[in-house]
């Protein structure tokens, strides 16, 4: 029915709006920052897929992760532009009545990596599932204890909890490793110890979650922090990868190589980190993919095509997620390095 | 000694001052000494909270975890004595950063041609950011303003918003993050290389000429232009040290990271202010001492640290560095009213 609806609006729009003018179809693509290599991978994947689909591609971005204004005026930028569609990063949920004011005026928008809240406020989501993400790297983590406690260490992205990629990536690793993670949607608030049944299953303890702003910086200064509370840590989970190479300094710092540090994201940097053992596994994610399949999607609707369907039993359509780990482990599937690489961004 | 060898109508004086009186006048004459009761208050606490935080192994790592922040306010401290601000030191640390990281792993650069690049960019946006001080006379916050977007820029450009890992590039560019054993203590050549850095500028500030006409100009630019001190060209140094401070401190900050990023110390511009007003630097220019930065950015690491080794969030870390900043400036002000 809302697709249907918006089809109906879009097609309003196109034979009395601005974009009757001419036959080329407008797109926006507004990321959180244009600063993270993840969003610059995404930037360069629409522009491929602009350049395949005959679609006039426009970037725009927040100044800021939190920067909601400037994506508020992106959104209406594009409408006044007359773009088809929009793709974008939301930074928040200030730039909901943007999004559908957007949409009442006839434009597709699409969210990509980050879900809006809520979810339907966008026609549909392109992203990795991030808790499955944390899964991944958690499992994995488990069958390399093989059976020994679990000493952890949370490394996670800020200290507040409503930043969806953090609480995703956070509970799914405690998941993976199986460990009850009380509320899901919260961070930090898991029994401190207990058994998990991961692996081989034993007793764990978590150590502590401390933000690390997703830098190296931040991930040493955390790592540090945490290897004072307890120095017999043996398992670091990380939010990103950049954090994880901070957090390796501070383990070699303290003469610890013995740590499994894991992480997600799988961006080239990451996976060359992964080849030289500073991370023993990522869970890789696919921003070129959100993009293509964004761009695509508009440009498909426009033409007459369906809006997006998410990927069955969820509520948004899954661009995939994998783990690329140095070492193998049995019972995890994961890609080598040498995978990775191929399809790292 | 001082009372016995005071006239008598100076001693008069002297007794008619009540104790908050004396206080004052002694925070005055030392703007050192607050921040250093504060400082020995937060370890004492700290320590009787959990007696490992004594440790000489965690008071190192406090060291540690100051040393980029603590070079930073190094420069932040010339600029804030001259009345002004500066908005852009993390950016620049970053382009200082990135430019020849990049370069040595993309061009061969070679290490030590790289460091001294990093010193060269960061005194380069020193001197960018002086120039437009002094020729346009634009206020200092709004000309760092500008260069913070500009050279933030620059640094995503060049970099792509990637990271260099350190293992990537010339051994000498994280020569800064070199383990040194100073009797129990467990260092890196970055921490010593900042306390030398300190050494250094505060020599310069408290015994030349250079230093008194930094004083003179923040005090009072007009009266220095009239007592014939080149107040722009005093202005144009201050900005020039500051940028060769921040490059140095891109240097540390890549030793202590392990990457050259384009992310990293983002929240320095607020970190380094923080530093030197606990210092009890004054914000309005021509009083404060460097060794009073040293200890602000120590108390800054000692609460981090000490509040984290107790289990606290960290949201109540930033809490309390944020009463500690109204707290000095409340400071800063009661014993400008000590003259007044």
């Amino acid at each position: 029915m809302l697709a249907a609806g918006t089809l109906v609006l879009a097609g309003c729009g196109g034979t009395d709006g601005p974009a009757a003018a001419d036959d080329t179809i407008g797109v926006s693509l507004i990321t959180k920052t244009d600063s993270n290599p993840f969003f610059v991978a995404m930037r360069e994947g629409a522009q491929e897929a602009a350049a395949e689909e005959g679609v006039d591609l426009t970037l725009a971005a927040g100044t800021s992760d939190a920067d909601e204004a400037g994506q508020v005026e992106a959104v209406e930028d594009a409408v006044a532009r007359g773009d088809a569609g929009i793709l974008i990063t939301p930074n928040g949920p200030g730039v909901n009545q943007a999004i559908e004011d957007a949409r009442a005026a006839g434009l597709l928008v699409l969210a990509l990596d980050t879900p809006p809240d809520p979810a339907d406020v966008v026609d549909a989501t392109f992203a990795t599932d991030n808790v499955r993400a944390g899964e991944l790297i958690g499992e994995y983590a488990a069958a390399r204890l093989d059976g020994q406690p679990a000493v952890i260490a949370m490394l996670d992205l800020l200290d507040d909890v409503d930043v969806s990629v953090d609480w995703q990536r956070d509970q799914g690793f405690l998941a993976g490793m199986g460990i009850d993670t009380a509320d899901p949607e919260t961070k930090g608030d898991e029994a401190p110890t207990g058994a998990y049944t991961g692996g081989a299953g034993g007793d764990y303890t978590i150590v502590c979650n401390e933000p690390t702003q997703g830098a190296e910086d931040g991930g040493r200064t955390a790592m540090e922090n945490c290897l004072r509370r307890d120095p017999s840590v043996n398992v670091v989970y990380t939010v990103n990868e950049l954090s994880a190479v901070g957090a390796q300094q501070a383990l070699a710092a303290a003469g610890r190589d013995d740590v499994v540090v894991v992480s997600v994201d799988g961006g080239c940097d990451g996976v060359s980190a992964v080849e030289d053992g500073l991370i023993d596994a990522t869970a890789q994610q696919y921003p070129v993919e959100m993009a293509r399949l964004g761009v695509a999607a508009v440009a498909d609707l426009a033409r007459g095509g369906e809006a997006p369907e998410p990927t069955e039993g969820k509520s948004f359509v899954d661009t995939g997620v994998q783990l690329v780990a140095g070492t193998p482990v049995d019972g995890v599937d994961a890609l080598d390095v040498a995978e990775g690489t191929e399809l790292c961004w | 000694m001082l009372v016995s060898t005071a006239t008598s109508a100076a001693d008069l004086l002297q007794r008619r001052r009540t104790p908050a009186q004396r206080v004052q006048q002694v925070l005055h004459a030392h703007p050192w000494v607050s921040p250093l009761v504060v400082l020995v208050v937060a370890v004492v606490v700290f320590t009787a909270l959990n007696p490992r935080f004594a440790s000489p192994a965690s008071l190192s790592l406090v060291l540690q975890q100051v040393a980029v922040v603590g070079a930073l306010a190094v420069g932040q401290t010339l600029v804030i004595l001259t009345a002004g601000i500066d908005l852009s030191v993390g950016a620049v640390a970053v382009l200082a950063g990135v430019v020849p990281a990049q370069l040595a792993l993309s061009g061969g650069l070679p290490g030590p041609a790289a460091v001294l690049l990093g010193l060269a960019v960061g005194t380069l946006a020193g001197l960018a950011n002086g120039l437009l001080v002094t020729r346009l006379r634009l206020p200092p916050f709004i000309v760092t303003l500008g260069t913070l977007s500009i050279f933030t820029a620059l640094a995503l450009l060049w970099s792509g918003g990637s990271s260099t890992r350190a293992d990537q590039l010339p051994a000498v560019l994280s020569w800064t993050g070199t383990r040194v054993a100073v009797g129990p203590f467990n260092l890196t050549t970055g921490v010593l290389l900042v306390l030398v850095l300190y050494l250094v500028v505060g020599y310069a500030l408290a015994c030349t000429a250079w230093g008194r006409h930094v004083y003179a100009v923040g005090d009072d630019a007009e009266a220095a232009r009239l007592a014939g001190i080149r107040v722009r060209r005093v202005l144009l140094s201050v900005y020039v040290v500051a940028g060769a401070v921040y490059g140095l401190a891109a240097w540390v900050l890549i030793g202590r990271a392990g990457a050259a990023s384009a992310n990293a110390v983002v929240d320095a511009n607020l970190e380094s202010i923080t530093a030197v007003v606990i210092g009890g630097t004054s914000l309005f220019g021509g009083r404060g001492v460097l060794v009073g930065t040293l200890l602000g950015a120590l108390i800054v690491g000692v609460f981090r640290s000490g509040l984290s080794l107790a289990g606290v969030d960290d949201q109540y870390r930033v809490l309390a560095i944020g009463v500690l900043v109204i707290v000095a400036v409340s400071v800063d002000q009661w014993i400008r009213r000590a003259r007044a």
